[in-house]
């Protein structure tokens, strides 16, 4: 009920949402069709502004814009007049999903186990080079770690390919660029969480009790300390599945991180205000995923 | 059993599960989207990604380049002079006066499909560009055409009034309203293409979306992903099939000069073709090397200034910031790719034409007019902006280079201080159109290869001078330099009217000229000449096999 509940507000949302993007993009300087050549006439700009309905009112803008929603039509693109914004999702979504979940794997697999160790061996050396190594790739950003990957396993070593999305040898940079940076961040979430969680009076009752300390970390502390990983997750992943804009420019990927950034510099609004919905659902959607998680880990946790 | 008992119970199994799940994704997921096509002949790293590949909308080159493979006018462009020689019209007459051109289609023309390309969808294609509904950017390169301009306007509705017509099945008669000295090269460009009528009227907007796509080049369109590439493979019924080289090409968008470089470097592509696609900072070395090719091109960069503001207004002011300028050490320390000094507009080797000289590097003359202005050592000279754009790529750091530069040259010259204020590309553009700038970083490419593309443009009422500089002698210069259908007579109008442009007046202060820079070996790569319009007609370049 309360997820239905959730559902429902969504709904509203995402109006809003959609009306703003629809009304702040319009609000930037300059149009779809400005460029650094005039056209011949005044009347080809007319021409233009007609046939996408730019000429009309904002609130008959948006009122279309709706009615071609409702149809499951996010409409044509401004810049790509060819392709409309369903054909940029269509084609670029996969990619960056594909992408996304495999850094999301990435950051997963290498965060908690690295956030586990360093806890469990709090105070050691393991410890102090693993937070290290967290803290490094937390502060260093995408727009350097690629370019030294590149320069260094495709350049340098030649083991990989410099860029482009063909093959599985394609993608290992560019998930290690994009998911490093939240392999770090879950590091350090999991063992601020794990130490928190060996403090707490449960742990010390079940250590009084006589319980093996490996049982311990595993089965008790460990999953009350994934819960701020989990809460982190979903916008993380909705972060990862959106693409990056850096980490496709940098290695050439068809995804749709970069369509994010250039739709607004182009002042392509249709794509702007498509691609804002989409990572509004997305955020909605996956946040919710994450409450219900939460309702699967924790007892304590339930909504009425 | 109470929810959480269960949840947990779901937990440990799904513990298990999610580490399962995770390995097999992993496993199968880049296998899954790995693509499995034949290699490309020949990898072409092509710039941005094509805005459209409609000939009647697009005006970029990047879109230029792929859409000249797929689709052809009357004529083409000779890859070695970039001349228009005949193209899908074998031969053609032009009448005395210049006004009335006579085209005769071959007769074995078909599109990629198979069916014959006639007169008509020749016309239907000019008519299709001009069309308000198109809503074409370059309908002005029809412009030339009898009435199109009202046509597109909307205030003639009936085309058939427009100055083209289907005689018969293979002849076409354009009609002119004045003697236009480039036309033939008009009809090598996009907006005159022909293009599939019938698959048109019948999906809109996203006929290009249809496979197989009718084609009326040396190549037809087998895929189209965006940012991803474009791959084109060989058109067997295009006319001149025979001399089509490669059977498979693909067109790369991207975007960054790094990655060019890299992937050109590792062998993942054989050919980068845009100036952009080079790393500033490696520009010297780079150069040196042999596959490396710079060539003049048919573009010029320039300062424009805002004479509706004070005291630009004078133009005794505005050519002492000409004067003022050394544009030899701009070349020198700026951009360093071997461009050309420019005291003109219209770029050397331009057909049909010889620019006059224009303002030269003169510090005492600078001194004297500004005094004469009234601001003797630039004393009561306003403080003033000059805007530039925030680039992609390199060009951004290069235009910032020159303005501080300017600023360094009129302040060390002339004793007065200019602000510089970098926009946002879109942000720029529009203060350029609204005169809400003193002076701004300019450029300019010619859409075809004669002096009316660069000079038409500080006409009183076009919308490219964005200076606000009005003269009527000038506009009478360039209206009558169009109506005179001798072309040595021709250019000596065009000649004052750009002495008015960059000596007398200077509204403008033109810098430099462009070079082009493409890159590939030329041991492996053959068929791409250097040339000022960068045209380089995909279906004869090759890639050399190599000997065993």
């Amino acid at each position: 009920m309360y997820f239905l509940k959730r559902l429902a507000f969504a709904v509203p949302l995402l109006l809003v949402i959609s009306a703003l993007a629809f009304v702040l993009v319009r609000l930037a300087p300059g149009g779809p069709f400005d460029r650094d050549r005039a056209p011949a006439s005044p009347e080809i700009e007319n021409n233009l502004k007609t046939k996408y309905h730019l000429d009309e009112p904002v609130w008959k803008q948006y009122g279309r814009y709706l009615g071609d929603l409702a149809h499951g039509d996010f409409g044509v693109s401004l810049k790509y007049r060819n392709h409309n914004v369903n054909d940029i999702i269509a084609q670029g979504l996969p990619v960056s999903m594909s992408l996304g979940v495999l850094a999301f794997g990435f950051a997963m697999a290498g965060g908690l186990t690295v956030g586990f160790i360093t806890a469990a061996r709090r105070g050691r050396w393991a410890d102090y080079t693993g937070s290290f190594l967290a803290m490094l790739v937390v502060c260093v950003p995408g727009f350097v770690l690629a370019p030294l990957l590149i320069l260094i396993f495709a350049v340098k070593l030649q083991w990989l390919p410099v860029a482009l999305w063909d093959s599985p040898w394609h993608m290992i940079l560019p998930v290690i660029a994009l998911g490093l940076y939240f392999a770090g961040k879950v590091a350090r979430l999991t063992r601020e969480g794990m130490l928190n969680a060996m403090q707490s009076e449960f742990v010390t009752a079940a250590r009084a009790k006589g319980l093996a300390e490996n049982k311990l970390l595993f089965k008790h502390a460990f999953r009350i300390a994934v819960l701020p990983v989990v809460s982190y997750s979903g916008p993380m992943l909705a972060d990862l599945l959106t693409g990056s804009f850096i980490v496709e420019n940098i290695f050439q990927i068809p995804g749709i991180g970069v369509f994010l950034v250039n739709s607004s510099l182009n002042r392509d609004y249709t794509v702007v205000v498509g691609l804002a919905l989409l990572y509004a659902v997305l955020l909605v959607g996956l946040n919710l995923v994450v409450d219900f998680a939460y309702t699967l880990l924790d007892p304590r946790v339930k909504y009425e | 059993m109470t929810l959480s008992k269960r949840a947990r119970r779901f937990f440990s199994r799904a513990r298990f599960c999610f580490l399962n799940c995770g390995v097999l994704l992993v496993c199968l997921l880049p296998s899954g989207c790995a693509r499995h096509e034949p290699p490309a002949d020949i990898t072409i790293i092509n710039a941005a990604e094509p805005e459209s590949l409609d000939p009647a909308i697009i005006t970029g080159q990047p879109e230029l380049r792929a859409v000249q493979g797929l689709f052809e006018g009357l004529t083409r462009l000779d890859p070695k002079t970039a001349r228009p020689i005949p193209g899908l019209a074998e031969r053609w007459e032009i009448s005395p006066d210049g006004l009335v051109y006579t085209f005769h289609l071959r007769t074995n023309l078909v599109w990629s499909t198979g069916k014959p390309i006639t007169a008509d969808d020749l016309v239907y294609s000019w008519i299709r560009a001009l069309n308000p509904a198109t809503a074409s950017d370059y309908a002005g390169q029809l412009f030339y055409l009898k009435n199109a301009g009202d046509f597109n306007a909307g205030k003639i509705r009936d085309p058939a009034l427009v100055g083209v017509r289907a005689m018969d099945k293979c002849t076409v008669r354009a009609e002119l309203n004045h003697p236009t000295a480039f036309f033939l090269d008009l009809c090598a460009f996009p907006t005159l293409y022909v293009v599939p009528r019938q698959t048109i009227e019948k999906y809109g907007d996203r006929w290009l979306m249809v496979r197989p796509l009718p084609s009326s080049g040396p190549y037809e369109l087998a895929a189209w992903r965006l940012n991803d590439k474009i791959r084109l493979k060989k058109n067997h019924r295009y006319w001149d099939a025979t001399n089509t080289q490669s059977e498979i090409i693909d067109l790369l968008p991207v975007g960054s000069p790094i990655t060019s470089l890299n992937l050109y470097e590792n062998g993942q592509a054989d050919i980068v073709w845009d100036k952009d696609l080079v790393p500033v900072e490696l520009l010297d070395v780079l150069l040196k090397r042999p596959d490396f090719h710079t060539f003049n091109y048919l573009g010029t960069y320039f300062i424009r200034l805002n004479v509706t503001h004070k005291p630009f207004d004078d133009p005794r002011v505005r050519r002492a910031l000409a004067l003022a300028i050394d544009k030899n050490r701009i070349v020198k320390k700026i951009t360093k790719a071997g461009e050309q000094p420019a005291s003109h507009l219209v770029p050397d080797g331009t057909a049909n034409y010889t620019s006059p000289a224009g303002l030269d590097y003169n510090q005492e003359l600078a001194r004297k007019l500004l005094a004469e202005a009234g601001y003797p050592g630039g004393k009561g000279f306003p403080r003033f902006n000059y805007i530039f754009n925030a680039a992609a790529g390199g060009a951004a750091k290069m235009h910032e280079n020159v303005a501080i530069e300017l600023q360094q040259m009129w302040r060390d010259t002339l004793g007065i201080e200019m602000e510089l204020r970098q926009m946002e590309w879109k942000v720029y553009l529009g203060a350029q159109s609204h005169l809400d700038y003193d002076s701004s970083r300019s450029s300019w490419i010619g859409d075809y290869n004669d002096p009316q593309t660069f000079l038409g443009m500080f006409t009183s009422d076009d919308g490219n001078n964005r200076t606000g500089w009005k003269n009527k002698n000038y506009d009478a210069l360039i209206r009558e330099a169009n109506e005179q259908p001798d072309l040595s007579a021709r250019a000596k109008i065009f000649q004052s009217a750009e002495t008015l442009l960059v000596h007398d007046e200077a509204p403008i202060i033109p810098l430099f000229f462009y070079v082009g820079i493409n890159y590939f070996d030329t041991n492996k790569i053959q068929g791409i000449y250097p040339n000022i319009l960068d045209s380089h007609p995909l279906q004869s370049i090759r890639k050399i096999k190599p000997q065993k």
